[in-house]
Formats: structure tokens, C-alpha cells, sequence
């Protein structure tokens, strides 16, 4: 995983609630070599047209916003389908930081294990950001994980939550199965007991 | 203290707890389909083996073609490498794989409980949302991505946060024509489509008690579309009566024992619950989705609601949008509502119990409209067959097809066309799901035969004989 510290980059306002994970990425390209990258399935069937060329008005095709790497969404942003193909998508854009009302839960949990940085500021906080950013496109919005700060383009700051181990995690490019094995011998000795306690389970071995 | 099933649950598969609130949690079950070639891609990117792969199954469900049971069947490549390598994956890791030769074959979320492999008291995981659908058997069963499906096959164990808990309670008889479909469906339109974030459900209650283990699992299986990740309901007799004798079930002395601790699983008289919703099911009337969440839900004696009526804004804004989308008016009442296709299927509602249920509404008549009928397992199709329900559907015009996901998610190239209206009895009704452009209406299997055959969203309690 990249670790996460600060970033400082431009921003697109994604003006819609409820943005299930079918629509950052159709489930058609789901299947897709990971390898290759899944930068040109984001939000597919809002960004091109039939004909597969670019629809004008969705926002990350209009000038300032195409190198976004911040997206300021509304509410319930990644609902749905538990599709991780959505954080990747996503990353792969370029997109590091989706500040948001509130997550889909599934993808909330993904983007976090994955690399790219959920943060929920309240309703209010994302029209008025989404707000500046339409007024002059291109603007930046600064993310600061260690000071958990998110800054936009006329200086008002806003604080955020996030787990702490999830920000230690973020901050060092730590992933779980690393964590895990510190746990080994835990784990161990808990399956032994286990297996003992409930045996029928594994009747079928 | 006294414990929530949840609670139990959880303390018998805590392994470690980290002071920031994570605790790994042992994994006794897990399934793979597809979908987790990437978890399997990373695993051996990252030079990591499947750590208890006896503990697994595997099946594909979302990419195959429901004509016929063959690879060849699968035209898109991408699809069919996806079908390929979960067949090399299983043969390189040693795990059970029920290929597409195998009558165990099925959507994974009709497979687990229909093959015994999942039991209650257990940990389920599987990568793919629709995993709350086990919870019906008494199992914490959670959906997890990609990254966590990978984790589970290098470690036998997931990274969870205690959520909190939520009981629904459903009470009294549900009237005729009501089914587990539209208890669920009430549900989420009173909860809302994010509103059991954070937590996992126990539905409970005289009505819940009272259905059979398929319907109960309809009821969980949508769990998510709440925004729970996980949904359960306690094992009782009913659910033990299910299990007996089916595969991975224990028998013998081992069932004595199993049973022992099955039955100390629901929760605690005394058990607090975080929040608690009552539901009346006298008050339950068949249920229908008019736009692209499924909260958006209205009983199908209603008519479409009326953004201008709504005072919250943002809601208003969405629903004016879904409208457009669904091409619908408002005040239009729900049953003039003209349908161009039906499909009957997915790990909602394609159990052998939902296919007689909409087999039921035939009685002679013909569909109107394009139908399409996909069984959710290969078992379940064998069983259909073997008591002539792929007949009566053939005989009314429906297509009849092989186990697959299909048109639920529209991967394996079943697909609803843009602008046209699916009546379903899937789980999801959000734009594109069925197809590019794709109109969704989320019903029971009965509305949804009885759409078929009047060509309109109907209410089948006046449907005549």
C-alpha cells in the first residue's frame, strides 16, 4: 500500500447522493485484468457516452476538474455492491481522498484497506466545498492525515475522524496480513481450542 | 452479562483484541466464487498459500451462461477467464470447487445453506455483499472485498469492529398475499438505504419465527441494501429441521453436540439491543420499488410518490432524479404501471419455495411480456424439474434457465435493455444494475409471475383465479 501523509490537489465536486458502487464502476468491468488498470471504467456510463465518447457535462471531463485527485461527494457515497473493483477505479484515477456525508459501509472499509482515504465531513461542510469548487475549477483542497485536517480553497479547515489504527495503517503503507502475523501464535493456539470445541464442523475433512 | 446472539457469536471467534476496537476474528467458513480471482491473484503476486483450504468451497455463479452448462456457453473472454481461473485456483490450493459439471453447483448464497456448509453459530465469509443472506441459518455472515477476501485465504482469519446491534421485530400474522419479499422490503424503506450502518440485524418476532427457513433467508439476504453488513435471525427447530441430513451437516453424536450449542445461541432474555424497531405484520401489504434505491418503496395499492410532497430537500432532489430515470409520474398509481420484461431469480428470491410461489400464479395463463426464470442452484433446478415447475413455466411462454446470477447482476450477458422496465425479484433496483440504462422494480416471486402475465405491475391479492 502507498502511505498516505498529506495531500495537497485539485478537486472535483461530484453533486449527487447515493453513488452506489455500480455506478463508480459497471459490474461489465468488473473482470478486467488487475494489472492493466482501471482508470477508464471510474464512473463509466457517466462519463462517456454510448458511442464510448466523452459525455460533456459530467464533471471530471470539464477543464479543472479532469486531474482531480479529491473527490467531494454528498451522501452515502459507495452504497451497493461490495465490489472493491469501485476503490480501485478510483485509485487508479487518481483519486486518493473521497470526502463525503457518509460511506457505503463495505466500500468505506476497502478504501481504507486499500489505500485511498475516506473522509466524512457533515452535509453542510461538503456542499459549501463543492460549492468553491465549482466557482473556480482547478482549486485545491489540502488533506492532511496526521493532523486529521481537511483544508479547502478559502483556508476554513475542518477536522475528521478516523480510526487510528486505520491511520497508522495509512500513514506507514501497512496492510493487514503484515499486522496479522504478529498475531500467529494467538491465532494458533485459538484454532487448536477451537476445532476441539467444535468438531463437527470439521467432520467433513 | 447477559448476551445478544451477535455477542456470542463474536466471543467464540475473537482471537485477539487490538485497543483500537479491531479484533480478528477466526474464519470457519469460507466461500469463493469468480469474483476473487484478484484474491487469489495478489495471494500468489505476494508468494502466500491458502492457509485451511478444507474450510472452503467454491463455485461460479455470476459469469456463466444459462443455457447451457458448458464453458464454451461463455462468449465474453473476460467473463470466461474469471470461470478458468477459479477452476486452476481450486485445483492449485485444494479447495472443493462445484464446477459447472457438478449439481451442487449454484449462487453461492443459495449453495452455502442448501449444502449444510453453513451452520449457525458459525463465521461466514464470503466476497460479495449478498453474504448477509446466512445469517437466516444463525451465522455471523459477512461480505467483505477483495482485500479482505485475500486476507481470509493467507490467514483463516478477518480484522472486524464489533458493530453495534439492532433488533427487528416483527409481530403477528402477515395478511394474504404478503410475503418474507415484502417484510423486507417494508424494512428498508422504514430504516433506509444507509440507515443500519454500523450495525448488524436480529430479526425476530412471531412472523419472522413463523417463516420457513427460504423465506428467512429472503429477509436477510437484503440486510445490506439497509446498509447492515451482516443480518441474523436465531436457530430453532425450524432451522435444525432444515439442516438434518443435508451434506455438511454433523450427524450422530456430533449432531447431539452441535445442537447442544445451537440452541444456547439466541440471544439473552435480558440481551440490550443498541436500537430496536417493532414492526406490525397485520399492517404489511405487498411491497414494490419505484425507483433506483431500494428504499424507495411503496405498498402496490399506492401510487408514485410526489417529490413537491417531500420537505427534505436532498431527498426531494433524489427523488425527482430517480423519477426521470424510471420514467415515472408522480401520483401515477403503482399498478398502471406497464412492464416490458420479467425475471424471476437471484440469491433473494430463486429458491425452490419462490419458484412454486410464482409458478402458483400461472393456473393456465400465458405471460404477456418477456419472462425469464433462473433457478438459484443447480439442486434447486433438479427439484423444480422433478415436480414439473420448469413445465408450467415453459407452457406460459417463460424461459427457463440454468443456475446463474443472471439478469441480477448482468454479467454473463442476460441484461435489461436501456429504457426498459424489469420487474424482478432481485435485491437491487439501482441504475444500470440489470443493464445499461436498465428500469428496475423490486417484487416478490408471485408479483413478479403475475406481472408476467398481465404485462403491468399487479397486486396479486386481486389476481382471479
Amino acid at each position: 500500500m502507498e502511505p498516505f501523509t498529506v495531500l495537497d490537489a485539485a478537486a472535483a465536486p461530484l453533486d449527487m447522493s447515493n453513488v452506489d458502487t455500480g455506478l463508480i464502476i459497471p459490474a461489465r468491468f468488473t473482470r478486467k485484468p488487475r494489472r492493466s488498470g482501471y482508470q477508464d471504467y471510474l464512473f463509466h456510463d457517466l462519463r462517456f457516452r454510448k458511442d464510448g465518447s466523452e459525455a460533456p457535462g459530467f464533471v471530471l471531463n470539464r477543464e479543472g476538474f479532469r486531474d482531480a485527485r479529491i473527490l467531494v461527494a454528498d451522501r452515502n457515497f459507495g452504497a451497493g455492491s461490495s465490489r472493491e473493483q469501485a476503490v480501485w477505479s478510483l485509485l487508479d484515477y487518481g483519486i486518493r481522498c473521497v470526502i463525503a456525508a457518509d460511506f457505503g459501509e463495505i466500500l468505506e472499509a476497502n478504501a481504507l484497506k486499500c489505500g485511498l482515504l475516506p473522509v466524512r465531513l457533515d452535509a453542510e461542510s461538503c456542499l459549501h466545498l463543492r460549492g468553491l469548487l465549482h466557482a473556480e475549477p482547478g482549486a485545491r483542497i489540502r488533506v492532511d492525515l496526521a493532523a486529521q485536517r481537511v483544508t479547502g480553497p478559502d483556508g476554513v479547515a475542518y477536522g475528521f475522524d478516523i480510526p487510528p489504527f486505520r491511520k497508522t495503517c495509512l500513514l506507514g503503507g501497512l496492510d493487514d496480513i503484515d499486522i496479522t502475523r504478529q498475531h500467529d501464535a494467538a491465532f494458533l493456539a485459538f484454532e487448536t481450542a477451537y476445532r476441539q470445541r467444535y468438531d463437527w464442523l470439521f467432520d467433513a475433512e | 452479562m447477559a448476551e445478544t446472539m451477535y455477542d456470542k457469536i463474536w466471543n467464540a471467534h475473537a482471537i485477539v483484541e487490538r485497543d483500537d476496537g479491531q479484533t480478528l476474528l477466526y474464519v470457519p467458513r469460507h466461500i469463493v466464487q469468480e469474483g476473487s480471482r484478484f484474491a487469489f491473484e495478489f495471494l500468489q503476486d505476494r508468494g502466500l498459500t491458502v492457509r485451511r483450504p478444507r474450510q472452503m468451497l467454491a463455485s461460479p455463479q455470476m459469469s456463466i451462461s444459462t443455457r447451457r452448462r458448458d464453458i464454451e456457453e461463455i462468449t465474453n473472454p473476460d467473463q470466461r477467464l474469471t470461470v478458468e481461473l477459479l477452476i486452476e485456483n481450486t485445483r492449485k490450493f485444494g479447495v472443493t470447487h462445484y464446477g459447472l459439471d457438478d449439481p451442487r453447483q449454484g449462487i453461492v448464497h443459495v449453495v452455502a445453506p442448501e449444502l449444510g456448509f453453513v451452520q449457525p453459530g458459525t463465521v461466514l465469509i464470503i466476497g460479495d455483499s449478498h453474504t448477509c443472506t446466512a445469517g437466516a441459518m444463525g451465522t455471523l455472515a459477512i461480505g467483505v472485498g477483495a482485500t479482505d477476501v485475500l486476507h481470509v485465504l493467507a490467514t483463516q482469519s478477518i480484522w472486524q469492529r464489533k458493530m453495534r446491534s439492532l433488533r427487528i421485530t416483527v409481530d403477528g400474522i402477515l395478511p394474504e398475499g404478503v410475503t418474507a419479499k415484502d417484510v423486507i422490503l417494508t424494512i428498508v424503506g422504514r430504516i433506509g438505504a444507509n440507515g443500519g450502518k454500523g450495525h448488524v440485524f436480529e430479526y425476530a418476532g412471531s412472523a419472522i419465527r413463523a417463516m420457513s427457513v427460504e423465506e428467512r433467508l429472503t429477509v436477510c439476504n437484503m440486510s445490506i441494501e439497509a446498509g447492515a453488513r451482516s443480518g441474523m435471525i436465531a436457530p430453532d427447530d425450524t432451522t435444525f429441521d432444515y439442516l438434518a441430513g443435508r451434506q455438511f451437516a454433523p450427524r450422530g453424536a456430533s449432531w447431539d453436540r452441535a445442537l447442544r450449542y445451537w440452541r444456547s445461541l439466541p440471544s439473552d432474555e435480558a440481551a440490550r439491543f443498541d436500537r430496536e424497531i417493532h414492526i406490525d405484520a397485520a399492517t404489511l401489504a405487498p411491497m414494490v420499488t419505484w425507483g433506483t434505491s431500494p428504499e424507495d418503496v411503496v405498498p402496490v395499492d399506492g401510487r408514485i410518490p410526489d417529490p413537491r410532497a417531500e420537505p427534505d430537500a436532498e431527498r426531494r432532489a433524489h427523488m425527482e432524479k430517480t423519477l426521470g430515470y424510471m420514467g415515472l409520474a408522480p401520483g401515477t398509481p403503482v399498478t398502471d404501471i406497464a412492464v416490458d420484461q420479467v425475471f424471476i431469480g437471484s440469491c433473494t428470491n430463486a429458491r425452490i419455495e419462490d419458484l412454486r410461489a410464482a409458478s402458483a400464479m400461472i393456473r393456465g395463463r400465458r405471460a404477456v411480456v418477456p419472462a425469464f426464470v433462473v433457478p438459484g442452484s443447480t439442486q434447486v433446478k433438479h427439484m423444480a424439474e422433478a415436480e414439473g415447475l420448469d413445465v408450467i413455466f415453459r407452457k406460459a411462454g417463460f424461459g427457463w434457465g440454468e443456475a446463474s446470477c443472471s439478469m441480477c447482476v448482468g454479467m454473463n450477458g442476460d441484461t435489461v435493455g436501456a429504457g426498459k422496465r424489469c420487474v424482478a425479484t432481485i435485491s437491487r433496483s439501482a441504475a444500470g444494475r440489470q443493464g445499461r440504462g436498465s428500469r428496475t422494480h423490486l417484487v416478490s416471486p408471485a408479483a413478479a409471475a403475475a406481472a408476467a402475465l398481465t404485462g403491468r405491475i399487479t397486486d396479486i391479492r386481486k389476481m382471479g383465479a
